[in-house]
């Protein structure tokens, strides 16, 4: 029984760090940038949420929505804002500027918002406590899966069988090609951040569900994470990215009840799992090739 | 080039041999005038100017490591805070007096044999900057294994995880209560001698064959070893002699704060050096300094936008943390236009001042 309660925290756990991640895999396939503000536009799309169910009062879905499509365009914004100038510049300087947006969301949050955490609260069909003999589990964390598996399936369709998604596939094979064959790069790089931004922000809600609270640094850690996750499945990968964050969600939970001495560490697994990563098969699960 | 940069391009320059002795001579000059400007500021300034030109001293330091690996090796990577923290955990625990450190450590003893011994500073601050030096070589195994952005965020994962060591290792660190009552040891002349004695052992190796080895693999890796270099022993170099400074500086910001704690050493601190040498121009060591004292002192003078204002019979409130807002726009407004920097790639020199001097002279 105990071996189930772990595995269904897990999954859920993992389901959050795949939704993040696979906004960082979508948006380094095409531009070969780690989107640092990845995290940090999370935490923006759980304030949205936040303000829409508290302060007019919507319901959750509509909140959830109205919170993914403004994420999305607030990843547009980024992206010609800070990343477009950059576009060929060395990659290091737009991997600075992207810890620069990181810094400038997480501030402005701070100044916003005020550091001072709020309470996100559950909505009804999230919250009930469900028992079957000793397994005590949350509805939230059956949900979470659920609701992941159908987003990314949603993402799969996008990618496999529209042609914004052919594009997105050409472009992350090589994009001045894609560029001489008469396609709008900046249209499809714009949509890759929308989508990668509103799952962000899905994901991020969730994770503001499990921890019924939310404040401006939230992101930081999730978000570091979730690259992790990303890297661990194959960066570039969506299916990649649902395997490294299910991975990396079962790897924490199995150490903190396994090793329950060593949970203080728990926040260094990620980066240790990183480095074994890099070293011994830098491609990741699913990756094809290093870049770089 | 952007105009910033352009600005300080004095054009072309005379020979370097023509003026050596000259040169010599103008930095003796220049180290005994920035002498009597410290000298001046201890006595004249208040603590608080004091406190922050020996931060600034301290920052200089950093920057100038940082930029080390960063700017003239062209790695970039994010784990100094990783190597300030590492220096200034040792050095306290080996200044602080054994009593001291029996009130300090309640919730577990301190391990042997930092429980017994008390040494003084300078001892302390090389055992700690030899300590950092082994931490980066250790570290510099699986973290030259990969390039580009993977070694950004690997470099960013040892900073977490030191991080998250210091915050669970009670009997060594003391945990999230941190150390306190460091003695406050450090004064103007250690962290501005520091940086000094930084800034002429940085200068030698950038200078040297090593540091146009380590220029050769920021331009092109497969090239330079294609020339005979051994990349990951170059980096390393790099990374260990950074590594070292950062660690002896990290012991000084710890007696010039008398408190540490984990929280000291985030990616944050990590991102105010980003800034100072992006600032500065990335590969410029020299800018790395001038851009050091700017930041700490245009951190201080920012504090305006903090503060309530009154302009033209508006109150505007003052809302606190802008600062960081400020510095983050900053930091991208200087990556979209102006990449190069203040410096750019290149260095203060004698010859390029009265370089700059004669040009600017001769327009006006």
């Amino acid at each position: 029984m105990d071996a189930l309660q772990q595995i269904i925290n897990g999954l859920t756990l993992g389901s959050l760090y795949a939704l993040i991640a696979i906004g960082y895999t979508m948006v380094y396939g095409i531009l070969r940038l780690i989107n640092f503000a990845h995290g940090d536009v999370l935490m923006v799309g759980c304030y949205i949420a936040w303000f829409g169910a508290t302060m007019f009062g919507l319901p959750w879905w509509a909140a959830l929505m109205g919170s993914m499509a403004l994420t999305a365009l607030l990843g547009v914004l980024i992206d010609q804002g800070a990343y477009r100038p950059l576009r060929k510049a060395p990659r290091i300087s737009a991997l600075i500027t992207a810890i620069g947006v990181s810094f400038l969301l997480e501030n402005l949050g701070l100044v916003v918002f005020g550091g001072r955490p709020k309470a996100f609260e559950r909505p009804e069909i999230f919250n009930q406590l469900l028992q079957w003999g000793d397994l005590r589990v949350l509805s939230l964390s059956l949900w979470v899966p659920v609701i992941t598996a159908l987003i990314l399936a949603g993402l799969l369709f996008i990618i496999h069988r529209t042609r914004l998604g052919m594009a997105m596939r050409a472009l992350s094979r090589d994009l001045v090609t894609v560029q001489l064959m008469g396609i709008d790069t900046n249209r499809v790089v714009a949509a890759t951040f929308a989508l990668g931004s509103a799952l962000a922000a899905a994901g991020g809600i969730f994770w503001a569900m499990k921890y019924p609270q939310i404040n401006p640094l939230m992101g930081v850690l999730p978000g570091l994470k979730a690259f992790v996750a990303a890297v661990l499945g194959g960066i570039g990968n969506v299916t990649g990215a649902l395997l490294g964050g299910l991975l990396l969600g079962m790897c924490e939970i199995l150490l903190v009840a396994w090793l329950p001495e060593l949970a203080g560490y728990r926040d260094a697994l990620a980066f240790v799992l990183l480095i074994g990563i890099l070293i011994f098969r830098p491609s990741g699960i699913m990756g094809e090739e290093l870049p770089e | 080039m952007s105009r910033l940069s352009r600005w300080f391009d004095p054009g072309p320059l005379p020979a370097q041999s023509e003026s050596r002795g000259r040169d010599s001579g103008l930095t003796v000059l220049g180290c005994l005038g920035a002498a009597a400007l410290l000298w001046l500021i201890e006595a004249q300034g208040g603590g608080y100017v004091v406190h922050m030109t020996t931060l600034a001293g301290l920052f200089a330091v950093l920057a100038i490591s940082y930029n080390l690996i960063n700017g003239v090796t062209g790695q970039f990577s994010l784990e100094p805070n990783a190597f300030v923290a590492c220096g200034a955990y040792v050095t306290a625990l080996l200044t602080l007096s054994p009593a001291e450190k029996e009130m300090t450590f309640i919730l577990e003893p301190l391990v042997w044999p930092f429980a017994v011994i008390s040494l003084s500073l300078p001892v302390a601050l090389v055992i700690a900057g030899l300590v950092t030096t082994l931490m980066a070589f250790v570290m510099g195994f699986p973290v030259f294994r990969v390039r580009g952005d993977y070694l950004a965020i690997v470099t960013l994962g040892f900073g977490e995880v030191i991080r998250v060591v210091a915050n669970n290792a009670q009997s060594v660190t003391n945990g999230p209560l941190g150390l306190k009552g460091i003695p406050h040891l450090t004064n103007i002349w250690w962290a501005w001698g520091l940086a000094a004695v930084t800034l002429f052992v940085v200068m030698r190796l950038v200078n040297s064959s090593y540091g146009r080895a380590l220029k050769a693999i920021r331009e092109d890796e497969a090239a330079a070893e294609a020339m005979g270099i051994n990349a990951f022993w170059h980096k390393m170099l790099a990374f260990t002699v950074s590594a070292f400074f950062e660690g002896v500086a990290g012991g000084l910001l710890g007696h010039l704060i008398t408190t540490i704690s984990p929280s000291l050493f985030t990616f944050f601190l990590t991102f105010n050096l980003l800034i100072i040498i992006v600032v500065g121009g990335l590969g410029s060591t020299t800018g790395a300094v001038l851009a050091a004292v700017l930041f700490t002192f245009g951190g201080e003078w920012l504090r305006v936008v903090e503060e309530p204002i009154s302009f033209l019979g508006l109150d505007i409130p003052g809302i606190p943390g802008m600062r960081m807002v400020v510095f983050s726009l900053i930091l991208m407004a200087f990556m979209i236009f102006a990449r190069q920097g203040i410096l750019g790639k290149h260095e203060f020199s004698w010859r390029w001042l009265l370089g700059l001097v004669r040009r600017r002279g001769g327009r006006a």
